[in-house]
């Protein structure tokens, strides 16, 4: 176990019971929080709070201090030019609304093309799709292959057509594939799209440079990153984010307000109008100093570990993994099928035994329809779990077949366990594969 | 695992199980009166239902669909208790049962009605996010109800 002490550092599982330990296997939904994180907040809430900018009174300007610092932090973890290219917003799904309604009002006309994969998750589908029916513009969709990798040809078609933009999650929250952004922004650029990047899945696993991965925005929010609900990053190039009008407006975001026309702040406070989520920029702050000091590498190499013992795990009971057979291809993301069961009927079994994993269609419906699937169940992982909980996970997984009478799989590797539809003296008789395994009896 | 393992579930009972494995009156009918189609779009779920209602009593009942053990196991149930059934009867049976799941068994009269084999069902009460499977089919029988006279949607 690389990180080996860390668990005590996550209060959430002190709700474990011996019988029933907390198996967390649902942090690409939502992550747990670090006491450090949660003693940043309280600390700051508590001793330095108060509104930030204007206030001409030492509390003001210790808050302001802060939330400074934390812009700045964010800043350096993600490899910003400038703390000023990091707008605060609640999350991916508010930054990609902004980019909607800002650079998308002004830079989308009738007739031009968005591209966008297949399996993108609804919130980087749904504003540009409400954005292509307000102007007249066309949705030009980039394939998915069946292992969840993009389709290049798809890709390469979609680029062919000049649309004006191209938006892609980093990290797909289904298969789990991590998309070769570098590349991919170098050919959209090269063919004039702009490139919007929603680092949702990737920026809490993988190191995150903005000038090597090369958009013009990224989006993630910080619930996902061992932060707090409610807070969130846009950053944009300076030069990209100079060309955009403002979105909300109000307090805050202003230099002069006449009765008749305003004029505005500087970035990045013309984005960010009225109060913000200071409490929660200064806890983001220090889940990147969390993250930043256990060192991505470790992370990468963490979660590499946890994803090879998984799908071996995961296989020998019988379940099908989806995405990249390729682990490198990989982030900590584990969608599986399993013999046929329904996620939800899995999903309920698993969280009797406080197995915590997501089923359904993870807010990819066109994907799930594409694919020909109602949902799968999927585990996804991160720093605090370990070896016992991809154990737990597949025993557990084991009892969802006991109870849907179906029997392992007869091939050696498998049939550790008696069949439970034929009683323990009886040897099993199935010769089949169970059709949803992978081992060599699949046909 | 020794053979005295028997998996007394308190949801996924061993009915429900056989219901879902080997779902009664599935499949689309002849000449149906009524279609319709039910979805649950958190889950994905779907169910197409087909009435064939004669002299205001259900002559015929099949379902198709996909979805999880709950719901299907669900519209199982319901196609072997709403057969040959009155529309009245129909009504009464699924406002009883949805008050049962909802806990709002004091609002609506149990009395006269036999949900028997639903009453397997009872464990998704504890399931408070699963109910909407269990209710699936009946929220779509209720629609074809409403319309005893005849409802084929094109």
């Amino acid at each position: 176990m690389l990180f080996p002490d860390i668990r005590a550092d996550f209060p959430v599982f002190e709700r474990s019971t011996p019988q029933h330990p907390l198996t967390y296997l649902d942090s690409a939904a939502s992550s747990q929080m670090p006491r450090q994180v949660l003693e940043a907040m309280v600390n700051f809430q508590s001793y330095s709070y108060a509104n930030i900018h204007r206030g001409l009174y030492p509390l003001s300007a210790a808050s302001t201090a802060a939330y400074d610092t934390a812009r700045q932090t964010i800043a350096d973890f993600i490899g910003a030019q400038s703390s000023a290219e990091v707008i605060f917003t609640s999350g991916a799904t508010a930054s990609l609304n902004f980019l909607a309604y800002t650079w998308g009002e002004k830079n989308i006309q009738s007739g031009d093309e968005i591209a966008l994969p297949l399996s993108e998750h609804h919130a980087n589908l749904v504003p540009w799709q409400q954005l292509a029916l307000r102007k007249g513009a066309k949705l030009r969709w980039i394939a998915v292959t069946p292992e969840g990798t993009l389709d290049w040809h798809s890709l390469e078609e979609a680029l062919s057509h000049r649309p004006k933009l191209l938006t892609l999650a980093w990290v797909s929250n289904v298969f789990g594939t991590i998309h070769p952004v570098q590349k991919i922004a170098e050919m959209a650029h090269r063919a004039g799209a702009a490139v919007i990047l929603d680092g949702s899945q990737g920026v809490p696993h993988l190191p995150t440079n903005v000038q090597e991965l090369g958009p013009d925005f990224l989006v993630f929010s910080g619930h996902k990153m061992l932060g707090p609900t409610g807070i969130g990053v846009l950053w944009g190039k300076m030069a990209c984010l100079e060309e955009l009008p403002p979105f909300m407006t109000g307090g805050d975001m202003i230099s002069i307000v006449k009765r008749e026309r305003s004029s505005w702040a500087e970035i990045p406070n013309r984005f960010e109008a009225g109060t913000p989520n200071i409490t929660g920029a200064v806890g983001l702050s220090a889940a990147c100093s969390y993250l930043k000091n256990l060192g991505f590498a470790e992370i990468r190499r963490h979660d590499l570990h946890l994803m090879e013992y998984a799908i071996k795990r995961l296989e020998e009971a019988g379940a099908t993994v989806l995405g990249p057979n390729d682990l490198q291809q990989r982030s900590g993301v584990l969608s599986f099928r399993y013999k046929k069961i329904h996620p939800h009927d899995i999903a309920t079994i698993l969280g009797r035994d406080e197995v915590c994993v997501r089923a359904g269609h993870h807010c990819c419906q066109p994907l799930m329809r594409e694919i020909g699937m109602m949902g799968t169940t999927r585990a996804s992982f991160y720093i605090y779990n370990t070896e016992a909980d991809i154990d737990r996970l597949a025993e557990s997984l084991a009892k969802v077949g006991d109870i849907f009478h179906i029997a392992p799989c007869p091939c050696p590797k498998i049939s550790k366990k008696p069949a439970v539809i034929a009683p323990a003296s009886t040897p099993c008789t199935q010769k089949e594969n169970c059709g949803e395994c992978s081992c060599k009896f699949a046909t | 695992m020794d053979d005295t393992t028997i998996f007394d579930d308190d949801l996924y009972r061993q009915i429900i199980i056989d219901h879902y494995q080997h779902p009664h009156h599935q499949g689309a009918l002849d000449c149906p009166t009524h279609h319709l189609e039910g979805f649950n779009a958190s889950c994905g779920d779907n169910l197409e239902l087909e009435l064939k209602i004669e002299d205001g009593k259900v002559a015929d009942i099949g379902f198709v669909g996909s979805g999880c053990a709950i719901s299907m196991t669900s519209a199982s149930m319901l196609t072997d208790l709403i057969l040959g059934k009155s529309v009245e009867e129909a009504k009464k049976i699924t406002d009883a049962f949805k008050a049962r799941l909802l806990g709002q068994d004091e609002t609506v009269s149990q009395d006269d009605v036999d949900l028997g084999e639903l009453e397997a069902l009872d464990g998704v009460k504890a399931y408070p996010v699963r109910i909407k499977c269990a209710l699936l089919s009946w929220n779509t029988l209720m629609e074809g109800l409403e319309h005893p006279e005849g409802l084929i949607m094109q």
